[in-house]
């Protein structure tokens, strides 16, 4: 029996295995101790067990257990990742290369720091959401410091080509930091091959628990350093100071362990998933995918339907299947999303986008009812749109003086 | 943000999905906001020459749950009314009647300018001045 509603907005959350949750329950009322207590045992099963998801996190990414500073999540990493460099790296320069697609927890970090004197540019994508690699090695200069670029985007999925980012950070001598919250646990990633130097990634997005995640912070070909945001204890090397979440750095740890035993296996299944939705959905007159469908993570699929809006849309279904929209008529603003925007799509396709993303537990039986639900409601809107129904008449709507509000 | 039962409503039973005949002098239509926007309205009514009844309206909405709601509301109230009485349909009637939240109060006046739009085309087409309006409650 299909069990509604569905979820399909994995790149926002993940539910959280039922392992993780198994591997954390020992650790709220049995063993509570701080993992900074040194003197006694409590303190000790507390730091074990730190040690242990500290392994399993390293395991994954291929670095040292050393180089993993716990952090509340990806927007902390974020923070810390970019603004610790600036700061500690201000003697050096102050010109931090990034691009228009990144998180909000990058651009708006990148923008304050700007305040603070920072010089940044901030890379136009490609229409297939990757960066110019020509363009990054143009930016460089001898002031820049840092290159921010994520490893994979959060509304299309498209992997940037992180290695060869790298390649021209280090080429210039500065530092590469990338937002991995979207590939780590979903895609192998792996620091030393990368070349990655800071990495912030989160256990929520990959089966963990929410408000734990990490920095990885390179020691060795260079020794990287940050200086601290937050001031107190001094813990995870002086890098972040404040008690350890123990039971969600374990879920943490877990969500990892799983995450490298089953990706291959996960990948799988759900790239098919994805492809037959896609493959489904494109079926549809003027339906159109965003981001280069070669380099994308396996289980993201962004598709524009043409004349139709995308919350309308979801309205016709959003009872059974959750999804993210392209179009921001929630909000105030009425910006449609700025990541379809860079892609350089007219706001009428950015508002007519919708973001599926699949997950481990999502099945084929969710997946035929989505495209049947999605389909439906594309073709009763079409019905209901003058903008199709201009189309369809062969009107140049692009030529059409509209009145802005 | 959930919606309210009557935007569902009239999402997912539209009233008066159509088109009329744009070019006859007794149909009035009227086409506001812009794709760039995520709305765009198009209302059309046909007016009874001889008593200045508006006989039919129909709507087409590219555009979110609400702004579907408040055209389809809009050609609800339009039909059997005099000019007269359209040109006083204010939007904040809409908002009251669907339940709309403050963020999409814009949905509401798109449909009123929609109506004053189809007016002035109707009246246009039939040698009367424009009417002028004021700015609607935003």
């Amino acid at each position: 029996m299909l069990k509604l509603p569905i979820y399909l907005d994995h790149n926002a959350t993940t539910p959280m295995d039922p392992r993780v949750l198994e591997a954390m329950i020992p650790y709220f009322v049995e063993n509570f101790g701080n993992a900074a207590s040194r003197n006694h045992s409590f303190g000790w099963h507390a730091e074990e067990a730190v040690d242990y998801a500290r392994e399993q996190i390293a395991q994954l990414i291929g670095a040292d257990t050393k180089e993993i500073i716990f952090t509340s999540g990806a927007t902390e990493g974020d923070n810390l990742g970019i603004k610790g460099v600036y700061e500690m790296y201000a003697s050096k320069g102050n010109h931090i290369i990034t691009c228009t697609t990144e998180h909000k927890a990058v651009l708006d970090t990148c923008k304050h720091l700007e305040k603070l004197g920072a010089e940044v540019t901030y890379l136009e994508v490609q229409p297939d959401g990757l960066i110019n690699l020509k363009e990054l090695e143009a930016a460089m200069k001898p002031t820049t410091i840092l290159v921010a670029i994520m490893y994979a985007n959060n509304e299309i999925g498209v992997i940037q080509p992180v290695k060869e980012i790298s390649a021209i950070a280090k080429k210039h001598g500065a530092l590469f930091f990338t937002d991995a919250v979207q590939a780590v646990g979903k895609i192998p990633v792996d620091v030393n091959a990368d070349g990655i130097d800071l990495m912030a990634f989160t256990a929520h997005k990959m089966y963990g628990p929410k408000g734990v995640g990490a920095l990885y912070v390179r020691r060795k070909n260079p020794r990287v350093k940050v200086t601290a945001q937050l001031d107190g204890g001094g813990h995870e090397r002086g890098m972040r100071s404040g008690t350890l979440n123990v039971p969600g750095i374990v879920g943490f740890g877990k969500a990892c362990e799983l995450a490298r035993l089953e990706m291959a296996s996960d990948t799988e299944r759900i790239s098919k998933l994805r492809d037959k939705l896609e493959t489904a959905l494109t079926q549809l007159e003027e339906s159109y995918v965003n981001g280069n469908p070669a380099y994308r993570l396996p289980h993201v699929s962004n598709i524009s339907f043409k004349y139709v809006e995308g919350e309308g849309l979801m309205m016709g279904f959003n009872k059974d299947i959750a999804l993210s929209s392209g179009s921001a008529c929630t909000s105030a603003s009425l910006e449609p999303s700025y990541v379809l925007k860079a892609l350089g799509l007219g706001d009428d396709l950015a508002h007519s986008s919708l973001r599926f993303g699949l997950g481990r537990y999502t099945t084929e039986e969710q997946i035929d009812f989505t495209i049947k639900a999605v389909s439906e409601t594309v073709l009763k809107l079409r019905e209901m749109s003058p903008l199709w129904e201009m189309f369809k008449d062969g009107i140049d709507i692009d030529a059409i003086q509209w009145a802005h509000h | 943000m959930a919606y309210s039962d009557k935007v569902i409503d009239h999402y997912s039973n539209p009233k008066n999905v159509g088109t009329l005949d744009k070019a006859s002098k007794s149909v009035g239509t009227g086409l506001v906001g812009a794709p760039e926007c995520g709305d765009v309205m198009r209302l059309q009514i046909q007016v009874d020459e001889a008593t200045g009844i508006i006989t039919d309206a129909k709507f087409k909405t590219f555009g979110c749950g609400s702004a579907i709601a408040s055209s389809s509301l809009a050609t609800e109230w339009l039909k059997g009314k005099t000019i007269d009485q359209a040109v006083a349909i204010d939007n904040m009637d809409l908002v009251e009647e669907l339940n709309l939240p403050p963020v999409k109060i814009h949905c509401s006046v798109l449909a009123e300018d929609a109506i004053k739009a189809a007016i002035n085309d109707f009246r246009t087409k039939n040698g009367l001045a424009e009417l002028v309006f004021e700015q609607s409650h935003v």
